[in-house]
């Protein structure tokens, strides 16, 4: 496909080059950094100003509420909260390249270089909390993904290329069905189906390091589950926007011109349509790159989403700054390489 | 979908008179037709739509005449039925989640209370919280929308890079950071209705762009419309234009996107209270019962299902209007 796109790329009516691609991934990479500066300040807003706003206040809640004053007066002075919030922002920002100590009088707490922040609550650094559960959530993410791609786009081209059959009001309905059903009672009925119930699957979480077996057996429920909404989803995304596409002059062009129906759907239709998907999985990877949240609760998988729910209800602020961040960063990464699969799918992306 | 065209004509030969209603019918026919109607006619026809738009009036009601309904049948949500739980397992006694003629849906594991009376109350959550927060959407992004696809220029600019970057937003989880450092006191409200107004409020602002971003295109290409430079060019005023030229022809497509959002809304709440940030017990809603089951999914099967189905039929009716809606309005659809 590349080789193909070099070609066209090098015609005398196109005007992206090499160097075309080049400024279109700085200009791109340029967005996404000031978006993480957004980010940042965003994140920093809704855990620093939001209750001082509401009247919470953020020392007391860093500790715990039955913390003794003594120890809400040493995080404040720990975290210097008392200075203005861009100082706050930049000790964070620093933090995580040269690491941080918080000192307030002889009481030192060291975190080490990347420093995502210091769980006061469970006395942790947040980095390590981070890295032990980014491979479950991961392997959850990258998994369901496989699997909602493989089936919700082939059915949804299938069902516009079918337009009207059996086969595609069958398909849809389905679909429908599946948007209409949250993730944690889909979850919970396959746990009684097919653990309790047939017995089939242990469903509990084992770590890949263990047993690759006792993995697979473990994830497969929790795949299956959340791959059967996106696939939803993208099936309905997939038909409606290939029907569109189908409609097209230039696939008539196409077709005018004695192209064969296959190369027509393959070469013409498929590639706009994958433009809107690609755009989809960027944005959902990203989220559930940074926690499946409801997944991880219904199946009790200890990764971020998990991390984020015990951080709220422990009150344990900088656990949840700290995976918010790195979603934040996950859905910004994801993003840029979606572009940059842009410029390789769709030359028109290139000329813009 | 078929024809009704054929019908009449298939008769005997057709009398004068006949012809002549026949005539007068195609007169009619070629009057000219408002959006409006266009759009109910072609609604009328979608079986599916119809049924999907009945369920949703049916759940309204139920929500609105809840305690009604709940005292009709003799139950109270909150009322602790002990004696109705095996005290060894924590579950209820009988079969199906102690269903009978009393607790027609049966009782919840340790407390005993029903479940039929609790999924009358929760409707009303998950419907209040799913139509305020899309209406709390639908004002800001008709407002905002409005705006940058009529003055363009740096206002556009600004918009348009706020709701691309909420829209990059990992959601859920900033929804429920900001719910849960909301305090639990605010403007006069305490416990659940403090709850209710953060979540109507931060899902209603995640929701916004996506309208926004539907208006902004809109009026962009409604801008330059002749109409619109007619008005113009005869002295209206930017507001007039706004509010008489502009706004009348967004309504079709942000009803559309306010159907679609409701459904989502629904499940963004059940959510948040299956997580525990939501409405808080002993209030009842949809996604805390869910909650509550997953640690009964093995002895008592039925108290996941209820509440499941429950969001289930909620959201389907919603979704299936709502594409009927779309379809209705769709200015490319057959008339």
């Amino acid at each position: 496909m590349i080789a193909g796109h070099r070609k066209t790329s090098g015609g005398p009516r196109s005007r992206g080059g090499p160097r075309a691609v080049l400024a279109y991934l700085i200009r791109r990479l340029f967005a996404a950094a000031v978006m993480l500066v957004v980010i940042i300040m965003v994140v920093f807003g809704i855990f620093f100003l939001v209750p001082k706003w509401a009247g919470v206040d953020v020392a007391t809640s860093f500790v715990g509420k039955q913390a003794d004053p003594a120890a809400v007066e040493a995080v404040r002075v720990k975290l210097g909260l008392g200075d203005p919030i861009y100082v706050q922002v930049w000790e964070f920002f620093k933090g995580i390249f040269a690491g941080r100590t918080y000192a307030a009088g002889g009481d030192v707490t060291n975190c080490a270089a990347p420093c995502f922040g210091y769980s006061f609550r469970s006395e942790q650094a947040v980095w390590p909390v981070l890295t032990d559960r980014f491979p479950v959530t991961l392997g959850l993410a990258l998994g369901a993904a496989v699997l909602w791609l493989l089936f919700g786009v082939s059915a949804g081209v299938l069902s516009a290329l079918k337009r009207g059959t059996l086969w595609d009001r069958g398909a849809m309905v389905i679909a429908l069905a599946g948007v209409s059903l949250p993730i944690y009672f889909t979850g919970l009925l396959s746990l009684a189906i097919f653990s309790y119930g047939l017995g089939w699957i242990d469903g509990e979480y084992v770590p890949l390091e263990e047993s690759f077996t006792g993995w697979l057996s473990g994830m497969i429920l929790p795949w299956i589950t959340l791959a059967f909404l996106y696939a939803a989803m993208y099936a309905r995304i997939t038909r409606a926007t290939m029907m569109e596409i189908l409609g097209e002059d230039y696939i008539r062009t196409a077709r005018a011109k004695g192209l064969k129906e296959q190369v027509v759907i393959r070469k013409h239709a498929m590639r706009s349509t994958m433009t809107p998907i690609l755009t989809m999985l960027g944005m959902d990877l990203g989220a559930l790159i940074g926690g499946a949240i409801l997944t991880e609760t219904t199946f009790s998988l200890p990764g971020l989403g998990q991390a984020v729910l015990n951080g709220i209800k422990n009150q344990d602020l900088p656990i949840i700054l700290g995976v918010t961040l790195i979603t934040s960063v996950a859905v910004l990464i994801a993003n840029l390489v979606v572009d940059v699969m842009y410029a390789v799918i769709d030359p028109r992306v290139r000329l813009a | 979908m078929t024809a009704p065209l054929h019908e009449p004509t298939a008769e005997a030969a057709p009398s004068a008179a006949e012809e002549a209603a026949v005539i007068s019918a195609g007169a009619k026919a070629v009057q000219g037709r408002s959006l409006g109607r266009i759009a109910w006619e072609r609604l009328k026809r979608d079986k599916l739509a119809l049924s999907g738009g009945i369920v949703v009036l049916f759940l309204i009601v139920v929500a609105v005449l809840a305690p009604f309904i709940a005292d009709l049948v003799g139950q109270d949500p909150y009322a602790h039925n002990e004696e109705l739980i095996d005290p060894l397992f924590g579950t209820p006694k009988g079969a199906f989640g102690g269903i009978s003629s009393d607790h027609l849906l049966g009782v919840e594991p340790v407390n005993g209370r029903d479940i039929f009376a609790r999924i009358l109350y929760g409707a009303r959550i998950s419907l209040l919280v799913g139509f305020l927060s899309a209406i709390v959407a639908v004002i800001l992004g008709t407002v905002l929308g409005i705006l940058a696809g009529f003055f363009g220029g740096w206002v556009d600019s600004v918009i348009s890079r706020i709701m691309d970057g909420l829209l990059a937003f990992p959601q859920l989880l900033f929804i429920i950071a900001l719910v849960s450092v909301m305090p639990n006191q605010m403007l006069g409200l305490t416990g659940t209705g403090v709850r209710l107004f953060v979540m109507i409020l931060v899902i209603g602002f995640f929701g916004w762009p996506y309208i926004g971003r539907v208006v902004r295109g809109q009026t962009l290409s409604l801008r330059e419309r002749e109409y619109v430079e007619a008005a113009r060019s005869l002295g209206a005023g930017r507001l007039y234009i706004l509010f008489k030229e502009l706004l009348p022809n967004l309504v079709a497509p942000i009803i559309v996107y306010t159907t679609m959002m409701i459904p989502t809304n629904i499940l963004t709440e059940a959510a948040l209270s299956f997580l525990g940030v939501g409405v808080k017990p002993p209030t009842a809603s949809w996604g805390q019962m869910l909650s509550n089951a997953i640690d009964y999914y093995k002895s008592d099967p039925t108290y996941m299902v209820i509440p499941g189905v429950a969001i289930f039929i909620t959201v389907l009716a919603f979704n299936l209007f709502g594409d009927g809606v779309r379809d209705a309005l769709d200015p490319k659809g057959s008339r």
